[in-house]
């Protein structure tokens, strides 16, 4: 059974998920910052593979990016790397990047090789819809992977509800249209936002990102959905590339208090 | 024989390439443009502005001039299309023109752009300093360098020039922190990309806009020659804006043989190159499915050429599928071969072409011309912003 829709079915609320890039800030760095975030209390991690031109990320994604690839990150060796992952980690992973690295290593071989690791889910931003439907939902279903698609305040009420049928894990709800990092002053128009998706009541558990950095700022994601997911906050405590993983467990209680 | 299909589909496609590929935070504003662009470019109050512009602002139609010393020196006879002559010096002008107009019909109050040699962000400056509209471009920092008069052009015509410091700091990454920007801009903002690359309906609205030279040529040539079926139609390729212009009205008539001229840099296989359709393999770039040059990984590599204007990692996707289709041939053009083209050009004809146009120009040097053949290049640009490069180069 797919790990995600575990995770959901047990946890209704408060789930924390966690985005790192594979590769940084050292390329053995992967799989020792995934179980450090599940022995910090973490409910479900996403493992960015790097791209050169990540267009929806700002400057700390994009940077972390790069170093990992100038580290020799590719996803053949993330997939060697995560050969292990079930042995060291039980918590939903999904895997997060851009359409055109997966479309090289030939998106049925992607899937083959995230499902013989135990990855339980993909998000790809710049991956339509309609090319997702068309080309390759048969290679996600059959591999078992959920395909995870976004919302924005601008998405309208009939493509969130195309989304939620096409959607089989949950749907990640972004605070705003922005790039990952952004500076985001959280005004009420979210609030309704965020309600206005709530009230369709939808197939899939909402996951909010962007912009969640804190504690006020989880705990507010919480009021109208199952979790939220941190990245940039996130990655900026990797910095500190000597000693990277002794800020993980203070990080994760800061959020969730 | 079937007619090949050059032309975009309903999905957005040429063949295999295309598409949006694009972060659902763009989704509406490419939906807006995908379903409104052929009706307001349709729309006759539309069609008289830009008419209008092109004639009084602009300057079109461009002159064909049949380039006699070059012709003797070759055996031909060339005529170059003069979009050097155009208001601000190259062929950009013709898409920004169109996009401004379109901005204004979809009520969008901030216009942004990418630049490489900084024609595009100059002309892009121009037509909104003509509307009164907000005007933010990004330009990689190695470019801001090499094409400084452009800069300062830009910042005159009250342009913010914001610098694109990540990767190689130069066209790729300008046309990223573009998009970027919509991202976190996209109700108030319109985005004018610069050739016929990104995601659908640009490549298509793009090459619609720069159509008017091949629309124009045809007809100078029939005056000139009696036909409008020249032998051979050459242009250079960045992205592909003003060869897409250029072939746009020949594509279906099969005689005519298309020739494309990308960039080879030091080399095709130097590793310093922009010749994507040797070195490219299929992939997705900014919004498109189409031939850029990237590792086995999928990482794109940063490309090289002496001129900033193609200095860019892949090409449109209608040059993709042309390339794939074989209607047009695609060749590789070294800097040196363009430089010296530009002296040439220089010297027989008194017109200091563009180092982009160069390329195009270059080829000639490599065509078994026969008397009669009829040869048409695009003059993409002028020299003007490349005197810094030519004085380097040539010691003047
Ligand atoms: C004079 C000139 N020609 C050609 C180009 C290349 O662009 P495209 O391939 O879109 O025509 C540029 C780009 O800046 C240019 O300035």
């Amino acid at each position: 059974m797919n790990r995600l829709k575990e995770l959901f079915d047990q946890k209704k609320n408060n789930i924390l998920s966690i985005y790192f890039t594979a590769g940084y800030p050292e390329i053995g760095a992967t799989l020792k910052i995934a179980e450090a975030l599940e022995k910090a209390g973490a409910d479900f991690l996403e493992i960015g593979f790097p791209y050169s031109d990540p267009l929806a990320d700002g400057p700390v994604i994009q940077n972390s990016s790069q170093v990992a690839i100038e580290n020799g990150m590719t996803l053949k060796i993330l997939f060697q790397q995560l050969k292990d992952l079930r042995s060291r980690v039980s918590i939903p992973i999904l895997l997060m990047g851009y359409a055109n690295p997966m479309i090289q290593y030939g998106v049925a071989n992607f899937c083959k090789a995230a499902a013989e690791v135990g990855v339980d889910g993909v998000i790809v931003p710049d991956l339509p819809l309609s090319e997702y439907e068309e080309l390759y939902k048969d290679d996600f279903i059959k591999n078992g992977l959920s395909n995870i698609f976004l919302v924005t305040p601008q998405t309208s009420e009939e493509r969130i509800r195309k989304i939620d049928s096409l959607s089989t894990g949950f749907i990640y709800l972004l605070s705003s249209s922005a790039t990952t990092g952004k500076d985001l002053n959280v005004s009420d128009a979210i609030g309704d936002y965020y309600q206005r998706v709530k009230d369709m009541n939808l197939n899939n558990p909402l996951i909010i990102g962007f912009g969640i950095s804190d504690k006020q700022s989880f705990d507010r994601a919480n009021k109208y959905a199952a979790g939220a997911i941190v990245g940039t906050a996130f990655v900026k405590t990797l910095s500190d590339s000597t000693n990277y993983l002794a800020h993980i467990p203070s990080f994760i209680k800061k959020i969730k208090g | 024989m079937k007619i090949m299909d050059y032309r975009v589909n309903e999905k957005g496609y040429y063949g295999d390439f295309g598409g949006a590929y694009i972060p659902e935070m763009l989704y509406p504003n490419i939906e807006e443009l995908r379903n409104t662009y052929l009706d307001i470019i349709a729309q006759p109050e539309f069609q008289v502005e830009l008419q209008n512009l092109l004639k009084d602002y602009v300057g079109r139609p461009s002159p064909l001039f049949l380039a006699k010393r070059l012709s003797a020196k070759y055996g031909a006879n060339i005529f170059l299309k003069r979009e050097d002559l155009n208001h601000t010096g190259a062929h950009k002008i013709n898409n920004t023109v169109g996009q401004i107009i379109l901005a204004e019909k979809l009520g969008k109050k901030r216009i942004i752009a990418e630049t490489g040699a900084g024609q595009h962000g100059v002309a892009t400056a121009t037509v909104c300093a003509l509307k009164g509209l907000e005007c933010v471009i990004y330009m990689g920092e190695v470019d801001i360098k090499r094409q400084a008069p452009n800069v300062a052009r830009m910042k005159m015509m009250g342009a913010t020039v914001i610098p694109a410091t990540s990767g190689s700091k130069t066209l790729k990454d300008a046309t990223n922190e573009a998009m970027r920007d919509w991202i976190n801009n996209p109700v108030d903002t319109h985005y004018i990309i610069g050739s016929v690359v990104g995601p659908h309906p640009y490549p298509d609205m793009v090459s619609l806009f720069q159509s008017v030279i091949s629309e124009e040529t045809k007809k100078q040539l029939i005056e000139q020659t009696g036909s409008d079926q020249p032998d051979y139609v050459l242009a250079c390729v960045g992205g592909g804006s003003n060869a897409m212009g250029m072939f746009y009205h020949f594509l279906e008539d099969e005689k005519v043989r298309l020739i494309a001229a990308e960039a080879a840099g030091l080399g095709v296989n130097s590793g310093h190159s922009a010749a994507t359709s040797v070195l490219g393999k299929e992939g997705v770039l900014h919004g498109s499915r189409t031939l850029l040059m990237q590792t086995e990984d999928g990482q794109v590599v940063e490309p090289y050429s002496i001129s900033a204007g193609l200095d860019y990692p892949g090409i449109g996707p209608q040059h993709a599928h042309l390339h794939k289709s074989k209607r047009v041939e695609y060749v590789s053009i070294t800097d040196d071969e363009a430089m010296q083209a530009c002296m040439l050009l220089s010297k027989l004809e008194g017109i200091i072409p563009a180092i982009e146009t160069g390329h195009a120009l270059a080829q000639l040097e490599k065509m078994e011309l026969k008397k009669d053949d009829v040869v048409v290049i695009c003059l993409s640009g002028r020299g003007d912003k490349d005197l810094d490069t030519f004085m380097k180069y040539f010691n003047l």
